[in-house]
């Protein structure tokens, strides 16, 4: 039987309220920091994600949808919403010096009436000219898309190779896209030819706010890559200046407000972590510098009987250690346990991109959360370990301590 | 074993400048017999106890030697020196004195659960029991400290300093608080562990000790005499 190990473990056990105390402290450290990490990374994830599958350096939208509710999240995150512009404009930007590619796309939105099974975001793109959304159409679909043929976001509960209903047009779910953690979870993808025939379908059936627009001469956003060499401010005012009645803008620019909230929710969460760990370690020190002052006479015994300086520490140490521990694992479930299940309301909330780190991931995660905690615990418990391995024992016996 | 100090003192620093300084041992040369009960007496505060944690390796003096068969003790590092407090000497502290965590049978065996030497634990358990059958606590064996009597807690500190059969044991004030009948159950404990082979040094005011005793010393005012 091991002293250091039994003794305090036995401790542990035989003080349960001050051991519950701290084990919920240590619980609500872990839990703060696990969730805060998990937080911050499913953010940047998310960011990520949204950088990657954007690929265009600019975007063109006609000049009245900036003043549309929602704008950026239209076209930046797939929430749902459209406007159009004739397709005219598309040649118009082409023709435009240092433009490497460009494509169109167009954007409707399901109704929630009987003619749609769901009310969501469908983003028409051209797989000739596509330079953005293709690839990982691609890897997810195998190919290309046919005629009423689409791909579903992750969210999405519909199952490959199942129908879904937009308008009275029946399509064929061809593939599901990895999360992305933004509402183009909840989107649909198909090629041009299948969307204009859902543009029109609204119209005829009264349900598209634009009902004089002709679907096969009509554009919603154009995506553009520059040219090599041709510095992106120029060709933006370039555009800016020679296609009228459109807005064009940089995508980085418009990433960079989510990014500047991202920073700002990641300072915030930051700062709180950094709070609950202080505040956990300062009562840790308190309680275990209070326990050991209690307990000085039967440090008193175990010095008598043998113990030597270094088992005093050890014992104090390993107190310490299996709160920390245990409060370690139980912080990290209950972290797990609020993260998993309400990751979508936790992005809803927050209204960012959220991208949950794969399973890999957050063991480590959850491995550096429980160090975090093993370390608190160690740090706070250092200084009594260190006074009780410095007893007097004479002294603590001789008199009424 | 021989047991013996040479000149040891020790002063404690009353106040925090260090200019008052309390003498609470003055040089004492001392041997303690093999076998025997000593006893030492005196007024509180003479520096009996003092000297007693000085003798068992627990309190470092501020000058002199103390030498157990010859080796100073105190040259020894802090490992060495508890694994010797551990196998050869046993301590019976003033007052209540127990790990509140652990059982009575639990605490007469810590010594034990700190170094398990090479005894098996069924030797070590009957031995505890003797103990315990010997000193009236036997039916207190998975009792815990906190459910004890005064009493009841001296004798467990009794039998935890005597569980590994020590070469010396030092008692201090170990009667202190107990009813006749538990004074006498102690005195003549330790007087048995005198007259099989263990050398017994005890700390008291009790006037009846006397009686138990094969060696008389005093203290006064820190000053050592044979009484």
């Amino acid at each position: 039987m091991k002293l250091t190990e039994s003794l305090s473990f036995r401790n542990v056990k035989g003080r349960p309220a001050r051991s519950a105390v701290l084990l919920i402290l240590t619980v609500i450290m872990t839990a703060a920091v696990v969730c805060g990490i998990m937080t911050v990374s499913s953010l940047r994830a998310g960011l990520g994600a949204l950088e990657a599958r954007l690929g265009a350096d600019i975007m063109v939208v006609p000049a009245s949808a900036v003043s549309k509710k929602n704008f950026e999240n239209i076209v930046l995150q797939g929430s749902m919403g459209y406007f159009y512009m004739d397709s005219s404009y598309y040649d118009k930007v082409a023709e435009r010096e240092g433009i490497e590619k460009v494509s169109p796309q167009l954007f409707l939105a399901s109704a929630s009436a009987g003619c749609c099974s769901v009310p969501l975001q469908i983003i028409g793109y051209d797989p000739e000219t596509d330079f953005t959304v293709s690839p990982w159409i691609k890897k997810s679909a195998g190919g290309t898309l046919g005629d009423y043929d689409v791909v579903v976001g992750n969210d999405l509960s519909v199952f490959v190779g199942g129908t879904i209903t937009f308008y009275g047009v029946e399509c064929k779910v061809a593939a599901k896209l990895d999360k992305t953690g933004t509402d183009l979870d909840t989107a649909v993808y198909t090629n041009m030819n299948t969307i204009k025939k859902l543009i029109a379908s609204s119209i005829e059936m009264g349900m598209n706010d634009f009902r004089d627009i002709d679907p096969d001469h009509s554009v919603s956003c154009i995506l553009i890559k520059v040219a090599d060499g041709y510095p992106v401010d120029e060709v933006l005012n370039d555009l800016n200046l020679h296609v009228r009645r459109t807005k064009s803008f940089r995508t980085k620019d418009m990433i960079s407000g989510v990014s500047d909230s991202l920073s700002g929710v990641s300072v915030m969460i930051g700062v709180l972590m950094c709070a609950v760990i202080i505040l956990g370690i300062v009562i840790l020190f308190l309680a275990f510098t209070m326990s050991v002052n209690e307990r000085k006479k039967e440090f008193a015994v175990l010095r008598i009987t043998g113990a030597s300086r270094k088992k005093l520490s050890g014992i104090v140490m390993s107190e310490a250690l299996i709160i920390a521990l245990s409060g370690g694992v139980i912080g990290t479930a209950v972290a797990l346990l609020i993260m998993l299940p309400f990751n979508g309301i936790i992005e809803e909330s927050i209204g960012l991109p959220f991208l949950m780190p794969d399973a890999l991931m957050i063991a480590v995660m959850c491995a550096a959360a429980l160090a975090v905690s093993a370390a608190c615990g160690a740090a706070a418990a250092a200084y009594s370990a260190r006074r009780i391995s410095r007893i007097d024992t004479g002294v603590i016996l001789r008199g009424d301590n | 074993m021989r047991i013996a100090s040479k000149g040891i003192t020790k002063e404690f620093i009353r106040s925090s400048k260090g200019t008052n300084r309390l003498v609470a041992v003055a040089p004492a040369d001392l041997e303690i017999a093999e076998g025997k009960l000593t006893l030492l007496m005196g007024r509180s505060g003479s520096g009996k106890s003092t000297l007693l944690n000085m003798l068992a390796g627990l309190l470092t003096p501020t000058s002199g030697t103390l030498t157990y068969d010859g080796s100073d003790i105190y040259a020894m590092n802090d490992d060495a020196l508890s694994l010797f407090r551990c196998e050869h000497i046993g301590v019976i502290p003033q007052g209540q004195t127990a790990v509140h965590s652990l059982n009575v049978l639990e605490n007469i065996c810590l010594s034990y659960m700190i170094y398990p030497g090479n005894e098996s634990r069924e030797a070590v358990r009957s031995r505890a029991e003797t103990l315990m059958k010997k000193l009236g606590i036997a039916e207190l064996e998975n009792a815990m400290p906190s459910e004890l009597s005064g009493g009841e807690l001296r004798r467990m500190a009794i039998a935890r300093a005597m569980i590994r059969e020590p070469d010396i044991i030092f008692a201090d004030e170990p009667t202190c608080d107990l009813d006749d009948e538990n004074t006498l159950i102690v005195l003549d404990i330790l007087k048995e562990a005198a007259q099989s082979g263990t050398s017994v040094f005890m700390v008291t005011h009790e006037k009846d000790a006397e009686n138990f005793a094969d060696i008389s010393l005093e203290m006064s005012s820190g000053t050592l005499s044979e009484s």
